[in-house]
């Protein structure tokens, strides 16, 4: 057993709701008890669907238990099928559905419905979310697509490419598919498909008309790809267009795969101009902890160093299938790679190595917040604010501009924070006068210092620092801007141990400073 | 998924006909009263011993609180769990010992079931008694089940009230009549409550749950409830056990329901009628005037009840009788007739109650219906809107405040909003 309060992913089958939802005239039976519905509303609420998911739960209860749950899957199932009419249908066990061990696969076959039905096996108890939606997509190619398509001759027609992997409640899937999709057509290639976002069996019958397939997210469409390139020798480009780098080596990866001049698409973000401006200086060697799936993470970290000048401190992803992608990536960034499901462990992480800047998911938000680091979201789990009504992809030149303001902003508030915090004691900077982001009105009788003593006073008691230090020196340290002085009393520390210092004074703090000096 | 069949009323009183139906339904688990009920008992823990789906539940039912450094958890159950009971029994020792290091500030602390669990028939009374052994006096350790197979959202507090009712001390011989207030209501509305019956002369006055898991009330043949929720019929039933007597009444919603209840209590603790009018006079002034402001928006509007929380026959009660508003359907998860007698003798006739849900076929009759306002779950209420529907989410009468004479505006407001806000949108 794993004590847990958060969890970065859900069950399995919430991987293939996100795979059914994506699609068209898909229906998903889902043998589970009454509750598990409560999956609905991810959809609903988190991604503001119109549209309730292709889903129909069995919801059985404890007195049907004794009797006859394989009738009621059946009855569910053919209701779902008359309704609904779908071009195929996918069914499967929730967890509790999974103890009890009715057979959907066999009890679907002894049903003889007139369209493909797709059985799928996620076992609940040692899978997660997002390979319950590689299994399903996987599952739903290998059954639908048609092994006879091929690609028409090239003579007189562009090129022609398979987006695969967004999903409903994928982290901007929405508009990185229109970025990729426009960044195709400028260098003359077609979308023959996207899927499963938006795809019916349909579309998925005929995936081997296209002349190559586009990994857009490995975490779903993996194992689908490489199954296509097996059945149809359909090459498969797997660089990630996240970032001004990598959509360069993106374009260049498709340019060759399809036989097109890359250089229409070469287009340029305002990225690189941002990054070198003056003003961006100050981001130099910034110290950044990056949290999330493996891609984005991964992604994240090449960003941070190459285009913004970012030192990355930590690198760590929650699914473990992309484990050994993120031990390399993190051994070439040179740190420790942290994979844990655990947010303990990641709020410990961020906590000893003290960075400027966390990258994360919702999960490390919170974590940033309570620590008061700032942060931005760069990988799902997301709360409703990162899936805006504005056009925000990550992928391509346009999320690469994206990505630099997104990043950039909690600095500037961090830096804004940091000069309201050296003039504290400057009338016009007085804690009472608040953050300029907050707001300017005051409530009336009430200072914003009176209704949130607790944060400071915290800070304070959190960063008491050990035995051994001067009262002098204690002094001095608090002095130091708060989001560096976690650091300085690190770096103090231990520097007074490697100089067997019993006490740390004054002059240990400056001698240590100038030790570290960069 | 048998049809649906009209069942001729089976209540003595004058009730309405009851649809009963089964198929799909689109309901909360008994595990999401833990996101209440963790704030009321402010030294309780709950561990939800289930699967990965069940801390997927309650993350995302619990939305930002889960960042508070919440009291409850999950003890997921793994592969290897499943192998062996044995072990089961073992880990799940494992990790209470684990938590209770971490959380020494914990008195209270529920193992809660879940559909895996009770699946696999791991016992968790049993571990309950063995681990309240183990960490007696400092811990009491209870448990109770909020697995969907047998509990629907709000039935998860009946279970765990339930749960506590055998603990409850027994009131001492020859004690004073007291009266017990049942259900868990946001502090706020238990002090006006509190501070109503001093008024009234009623004493002493003890609520279920207390705040503190030491502090919760004794119980005994001298003890009278009133039930301040309509989903509590198994935690009435073990106070009656140990020899208490419910106090019949309707629900503290609004002007009317909330004096009812009131003049319950102060009936069966023999309370001068005059004196019981000028207390509660100021408040059920406010509380007309309150919802007074609503009636525009309200009156004549048809409102339609999906099943949630067992709330909505209370409520569409106090909508129509206080409000004007049309009842169309009024869907509940689960219908305790006795306890709901008084409302549903004071529906309008022809109103349609239903018992348990077919969700395609009631939405089949939303449709149909076009009501002026839906009350529905999160799962439904976007796609509902998007069809040009206008709907109320159903779990937000849950969570918020809504009891008694200072929030019967309040709780009149949260069904006059959305209409509101239909006629002020222009896109």
């Amino acid at each position: 057993m794993q004590l847990t309060v958060w969890t970065y992913e859900g069950p399995p089958h919430v991987g293939a709701m996100r795979v059914a939802t994506a699609m068209e005239g898909v229906h998903y039976v889902l043998h589970a008890p009454q509750g598990d519905t409560y999956a609905d509303l991810l959809f609903t609420m988190i991604e503001r669907r119109a549209k309730r998911p292709p889903v129909t739960y069995t919801t059985f209860q404890a007195r049907d238990l004794g009797k006859d749950t394989a009738e009621l899957f059946q009855t569910a199932a053919r209701e779902a099928f008359e309704r609904y009419r779908p071009q195929a249908m996918i069914v499967g066990a929730s967890c509790t559905a999974e103890l009890i061990q009715d057979d959907p696969s066999g009890l679907m076959q002894a049903m003889q419905l007139p369209i493909p039905v797709i059985p799928l096996e996620l076992p609940s108890y040692s899978r997660k979310e997002s390979w319950g939606a590689s299994e399903t997509f996987y599952q739903i190619v290998r059954t639908l697509a048609d092994r006879d398509v091929r690609p028409a001759p090239r003579e007189g027609r562009r090129p022609r490419a398979n987006l695969l992997g967004p999903t409903a409640l994928g982290f901007r899937h929405r508009d990185d598919v229109i970025e990729i999709t426009r960044l195709l057509d400028t260098m003359g290639i077609d979308v023959h498909c996207v899927a499963p976002l938006g795809a019916s069996p349909a579309d998925i019958a005929t995936l081997g008309a296209a002349d190559f397939t586009i990994s857009l997210y490995p975490e779903t469409a993996d194992t689908a790809a490489r199954w296509l390139e097996k059945t149809f020798g359909q090459p498969v480009v797997r660089t990630v267009p996240i970032g001004h780098g990598a959509t360069r080596e993106f374009i260049a990866e498709v340019a060759a795969a399809a036989g097109v001049d890359p250089a229409a698409a070469l287009d340029t973000s305002h990225l690189p101009w941002w990054s070198r401006s003056v003003d961006s200086t100050y981001l130099t060697a910034k110290r950044v902890f990056i949290f999330g799936d493996a891609t984005h993470a991964i992604a994240a970290a090449r960003v941070a160093r190459d285009e913004l000048g970012f030192a990355v401190v930590g690198l760590g992803c929650y699914n473990r299938e992309f484990a050994r992608d993120l031990r390399a990536a993190a051994a070439e960034h040179g740190v420790e790679p942290l994979i844990t499901d655990d947010y303990l462990e990641v709020e410990s992480a961020i906590a000893e190595l003290q960075p400027e800047l966390v990258l994360g998911t919702q999960m490390e938000r919170h974590i940033a917040k309570r620590l008061g680091i700032p942060c931005a979201v760069i990988s799902s789990p997301v709360h409703v604010q990162d899936f805006p009504a504005r056009y925000s992809p990550q992928m391509g030149f346009e999320g690469a501009n994206v990505l630099f303001d997104t990043w950039v902003h909690p600095l500037v508030m961090g830096l804004e924070e940091h000069l309201l915090t050296m003039f504290r004691d400057d009338f016009e900077f007085a804690d009472n006068a608040g953050a300029s982001h907050l707001g300017h009105g005051k409530v009336a009788g009430q200072t914003p210092a009176a209704v949130e003593p607790a944060a400071e006073q915290i800070l304070v008691e959190a960063e008491a620092p050990a035995t051994g230090w001067t009262p002098e020196a204690e002094r001095e340290l608090r002095k130091i801007p708060f989001f560096v002085r976690g650091k300085a009393r690190r770096n103090t520390e231990a520097y007074a141990a490697d100089h067997g210092l019993p006490t740390i004074g004054l002059d240990t703090l400056y001698d240590a400073k100038a030790h570290y000096a960069r | 998924m048998s049809p649906a069949f009209p069942l001729p009323a089976t209540s003595p009183v004058d009730c309405p006909p009851v649809l009963r139906e089964r198929g799909q339904r689109e309901v909360f688990c008994g595990l999401t009263g833990i996101v209440w009920l963790h704030r009321k008992v402010q030294d309780a823990f709950f561990l939800v011993v289930g699967s990965r789906t069940c801390a997927h539940l309650l993350q995302s039912a619990a939305g930002v609180m889960i960042f508070a450094e919440p009291r409850f958890g999950t003890a997921i159950i793994e592969e290897r769990d499943l192998a062996g009971l044995a072990d089961a029994n073992e880990e799940l020792d494992r990790v209470v010992d684990r938590l209770l290091v971490r959380r020494p500030d914990i008195k209270m602390l529920f193992l809660v079931g879940s559909c895996p669990s009770e699946v696999i028939k791991l016992d968790l009374s049993r571990a309950a008694q063995r681990l309240s052994a183990k960490h007696t006096p400092n811990v009491r350790i209870l448990s109770y089940s909020g697995s969907g197979i047998e509990t629907t959202f709000t039935e998860g507090e009946d279970a765990c009230l339930a749960a506590l009712v055998p603990e409850l001390a027994a009131e001492p011989v020859g004690a004073a009549p007291a009266l017990m207030i049942v259900g868990a209501l946001p502090d706020i509305v238990e002090d006006q409550f509190l501070r109503l019956f001093a008024e009234l002369g009623i004493g002493p006055v003890h609520c279920l749950p207390a705040r503190k898991a030491n502090a919760m009330p004794p119980v005994g043949p001298n003890t009278r409830f009133l039930l301040a929720q309509p989903f509590l019929g198994a935690t009435a039933l073990a106070l009656e056990e140990r020899g208490a007597t419910r106090i019949e009444s309707i629900f503290p919603f609004g002007a009317e329901g909330t004096t009812a209840w009131v003049h319950a209590a102060a009936q069966a603790f023999g309370i001068d009628e005059m004196h019981f009018r000028r207390v509660i006079a100021p408040g059920r002034e406010r509380a007309k005037r309150a919802i007074e402001h609503c009636r525009e928006k309200l009156e004549g509007k048809r409102i339609f009840f999906l099943p949630d929380s067992q709330l909505e026959v209370p409520l569409a009660r106090f909508l129509s009788n206080e409000l004007g508003m049309i009842p169309v359907e009024v869907g509940t998860p689960y219908l305790h007739r006795a306890h709901l007698a008084g409302e549903l003798a004071l529906l309008p006739p022809g109103t349609l109650v239903s018992e348990g849900q077919d969700v395609d076929r009631q939405l089949d009759r939303v449709r149909a219906e076009r009501p002026d306002l839906t009350v529905c779950g999160l799962g439904l209420a976007n796609p509902l809107e998007a069809e040009g529907l206008t709907t109320k989410w159903a779990i937000e009468l849950v969570f918020s405040p809504i009891h008694g004479f200072d929030q019967a505006g309040d709780l009149a407001e949260l069904f006059a909003r959305p209409l509101r806000r239909r006629d002020v949108l222009r896109v």
